[in-house]
């Protein structure tokens, strides 16, 4: 009999393997998908993993993809991950990136077509705002009434991407555009633009502020009074309470900041990579940011890490696409078997397996 | 006399202990045997496997003369083995009669039943009404719903897992009432305890235990009480001691403190009034779950309440949380040590960092000085002997005793001006139950005011210089602990709880 043991307390080195060795059980249980769906699954594994990186003809182009897709991923986690350590369960990270990305754009667009250098800064403060506002409806629905909060953030998603559509189709919409849906693109207008930092890496404002937002997070969960309280608030809410935390100023920190995160992701989405708002420039960036998180054991590190290989499976996924035919939800799967194993291996870290007799309990 | 049921070599490991260690002893019919040991001595494990919840790894019994290896409960019972659990698995929401039906294998229908409980309860003492409903009883007549749905079966063998623990001194009369009837009609009552009078006063036999093993067997009405406690801990133990000190001035006041509970199932405060003084010791006892919790988050600051209700020197604090109580020198460490008083999964380094960041400096403008707040782990750790590899470990992984040391040695290094802890010694073993004790003694002796709410009355009595009881959210007029008699303080804790009086039928 294999039984499971409860550890004295989790283990470290569990803790930091566990992320590989779901990465490698999916490459294992990945690899027997596509060979059941015909393809050489060694070849399949190569075209995801390392064919985006290093291939001659690939590479040029999808490198720079890497950062561009990981920015936006990274920064959302990173709020989310704060919340989530807390038990503050902001689903609606998509909701708040689109409001975010709208207010940026609306402050560009209404600049348009100035060529102060203020503009994009005051695009990036409006892109915070935005997601910071979105965020605060659920949070002080939960703290004056209770509400919950998974509910209540997933619900906005539903009406941020109305009035997306809406924005897209009216108010927004280009006035020299021919009458096609999307508003002016960002690329053309100098000012509120956010170009490639560096030609050829995807190196954008959004990939610097994602690499601050890694920082900021370690320096705030572990060197920090606040960090410390959000550590403890999920661990044991009513020890939390004994230290002295507040849970009503603890909610609108976590929602308000992952807020602020997903909407600077939207403004820095919205005016480089994506161009316009248009109907669809949201890529689900928000929701995968929550596999991120998780992905990256809501540590800044791991995210980081986490934030990087999710952006990679995306790319090689496109990339098996194109040159051997998968199907476009076999690579969803292959991404879904990812968290599955993540979930189901993170039992180690806080039990051990023991093989022999089962003790009669 | 043949034995009724025999244990032989009885042995039971759990990963990291010997949880019992080749224990035999026998019960006899009609007699009441004692277990007597300290919390971890293996007291549970051993009747868990008498009673089929858990399997020997080795070992033999008999009931009856008969191989008796219960696989689960069920089995147990049928041979006339029955268990009254320290905690009591009934339902709130269901009435008496629903509740015992609940625990029978095909239970007679309601109105049988009910004329079966009435009989069974007003035979032995125990009245209790059918159709009441669980909610709506005290603890004490909870335990008696438990009693009556295990006599229902008839059982040869009673056993009672430390039952005094939820009851008054006057409910405790009752219950022995019950059990003398019980065992003079032949039933063996197996009576677990850590408290030495009562088995003086109610068993014929004890088997001690120590670390899982049978340390001695004794008729306990021949023995001390000190005797027993030598042949329970293993070593002498030296009572308290506390220097005699006049009180000083009036540290921490409360007056009229009203306040609802946060739990829905919790008990709200009423009215309560008490002081306490610069070096003083104030004891509140009574039964669990009349209001303590909500007394000490009232005074830790998690509660705040109205401003005057609590002040200190004077200055009304009812409104400050816990982080500003504890920069006045307010502290507190709440009963549940886990959870409440302690991260469980974080290691103590950060369970110092926990309370004593702001009294200890060990934050700077919001950032954290973690090698101060290790220091000062291992200060704690040190100064209050507490086993652990060191303060990397994380809470959980200490013993009850060992984090309690803990827990009660941070806030005591903190110098406070008043220290409020509930049930400071609960689940601890004696040695370090007196170092608890002595160090809340001698922080009184230093100035402190101190509030000790605990259920253990024996433990009041040592260290408190007056006594307070909490009943149903009202705390009695506290009064000298000296001269104050066992029938006194079971009368301020509420008395017999309104039980109807219980006559045991001869």
């Amino acid at each position: 009999m294999i039984r499971l043991e409860r550890r004295p307390a989790p283990s470290r080195a569990w803790t930091v393997a566990t992320p590989l060795l779901a990465v490698a059980l999916t490459m294992v249980a990945g690899g027997l998908l596509f060979a059941a769906l015909g393809k050489d699954p060694v070849a399949a594994i190569r075209t995801i993993f390392w064919d985006p990186l290093f291939n001659d003809q690939f590479a040029a182009y999808s490198r720079p993809q890497l950062l561009v897709k990981a920015g936006p991923l990274i920064l959302i986690a990173i709020g989310l991950s704060l919340g989530f350590r807390a038990n503050i369960w902001n689903i609606g990270a998509e909701g708040q990136y689109i409001i975010g990305a709208i207010c940026g754009a609306g402050v560009g667009l209404a600049f348009y077509p100035s060529e102060s250098w203020l503009v994009f800064p005051l695009m990036v403060i409006a892109g915070g705002l935005g997601g910071w506002a979105w965020a605060m409806i659920p949070a002080i629905l939960k703290t004056r009434f209770q509400t919950n909060e998974i509910l209540v953030s997933l619900l906005l998603v539903y009406v941020a991407e109305q009035i997306l559509a809406s924005m897209s189709l009216g108010l927004m919409r280009n006035p020299e555009g021919g009458g096609f849906p999307g508003s002016r693109n960002f690329q053309q207008y100098p000012a509120a633009s956010n170009p490639e930092l560096i030609a050829g890496t995807g190196m954008h404002w959004g990939v610097v502020a994602a690499f601050v937002a890694v920082i900021g997070a370690y320096v705030l969960l572990n060197r920090h009074m606040l960090g410390f309280h959000i550590r403890l608030t999920g661990q044991s809410p009513r020890a939390a309470r004994f230290a002295g935390v507040r849970p009503t100023r603890l909610v609108l920190f976590c929602l308000g900041a992952s807020g602020a995160l997903a909407g600077l992701a939207g403004l820095f989405e919205v005016s480089g990579p994506a161009g316009q708002i248009s109907i669809d420039f949201n890529q689900g960036y928000g929701f995968t940011a929550i596999i991120v998180a998780f992905l990256g054991r809501l540590h800044p590190v791991g995210i980081l890490l986490a934030g990087l290989l999710m952006a990679l499976t995306y790319i090689g996924g496109e990339l098996a696409q194109f040159m051997l035919g998968l199907p476009a939800a076999a690579i969803q799967l292959f991404q879904g078997m990812l968290l599955f194993f993540l979930l189901g291996v993170d039992v180690l870290s806080n039990f051990r397996i023991r093989l022999g007799r089962r003790e009669a309990a | 006399m043949t034995a009724l049921l025999t244990v032989e070599g009885l042995t039971k490991a759990y990963p990291g202990v010997l949880a019992n260690d080749r224990v035999s002893f026998e019960v006899a019919p009609g007699e009441v045997h004692a277990l007597l040991g300290e919390n971890g001595a293996g007291k549970s494990t051993l009747v868990k496997m008498i009673y089929g919840l858990v399997t020997p790894d080795a070992g033999k019994m008999r009931l009856n003369g008969a191989a008796f290896a219960p696989p689960e409960p069920r089995a147990a019972r049928a041979s006339g083995v029955a268990m009254v659990f320290q905690h009591f698995s009934l339902f709130a929401a269901l009435s008496v009669a629903e509740n015992v039906a609940l625990g029978m294998e095909d239970p007679p229908p309601m109105g049988k039943l009910a004329a079966r409980i009435r009989e069974v309860s007003e035979t032995y003492g125990l009245p209790l009404a059918p159709d009441r409903l669980v909610g709506d009883l005290s603890a004490g007549e909870r335990q008696r719903v438990e009693i009556v749905r295990c006599l229902l079966q008839d059982p040869k063998l009673l056993i009672m897992d430390e039952p005094t623990s939820v009851l008054t001194p006057q409910e405790v009369e009752i219950l022995f009432a019950t059990l003398r009837k019980l065992a003079a009609e032949g039933t063996a009552i197996l009576y677990i305890s850590h408290k030495l009078e009562e088995i003086r006063a109610l068993c014929d036999r004890a088997t001690i235990l120590r670390l899982g093993k049978v340390v001695a067997s004794c008729n306990p009405r021949e023995r001390s009480a000190a005797e027993l406690a030598e042949m329970m801990v293993g070593t002498k133990l030296t009572p308290p001691s506390r220097t005699e000190t006049q009180p000083g001035e009036v540290m921490l006041k409360v007056e009229g403190l009203s306040l609802p509970s946060s739990n829905p199932f919790g008990t709200s405060l009423k009215d309560v009034t008490f002081s306490v003084r610069a070096g003083e010791v104030l004891g509140i006892g009574g039964v669990a779950g009349n209001g303590q919790d909500e007394l000490l988050a009232a005074l830790s600051g998690e509660a705040p309440s109205a401003g005057g209700a609590v002040s200190l020197h004077g200055t009304p604090i009812g409104r400050l949380g816990p982080l500003e109580r504890r920069r006045i020198a307010v502290l507190a460490a709440p009963e549940e040590r886990l959870g409440h008083a302690a991260a469980p999964d974080m290691s103590l380094t950060e369970n110092a960092m926990l309370t004593a960041a702001e009294r200890e400096g060990l934050a700077v403008n919001g950032f954290l000085k973690w090698p101060a707040a290790r220091a000062f782990a291992e200060k704690v750790i040190e100064a209050f002997d507490v086993r652990t590899p060191g303060p990397g470990n994380a809470a959980r992984a200490l013993s009850g005793g060992n984090l309690q040391k803990f827990v009660i040695g941070r806030e005591v290094l903190q110098r406070p001006e008043v220290l409020v802890v509930n049930q400071p010694t609960w689940g601890v073993d004696a040695a370090a139950a007196a170092a608890i004790r002595q160090a809340l003694l001698d922080l009184a002796a230093g100035g402190t005011a101190v509030v000790v709410i605990s259920q253990d009355l024996d433990e009041l009595m040592e260290i408190a210089d007056r006594f307070a009881a909490l009943n149903e959210g009202r705390l009695s007029t506290p009064r000298p602990t000296r001269g104050l008699s066992i029938e006194e303080i079971g009368l301020m804790m509420g008395g017999a709880h309104d039980m109807e009086v219980a006559h045991v039928a001869e």
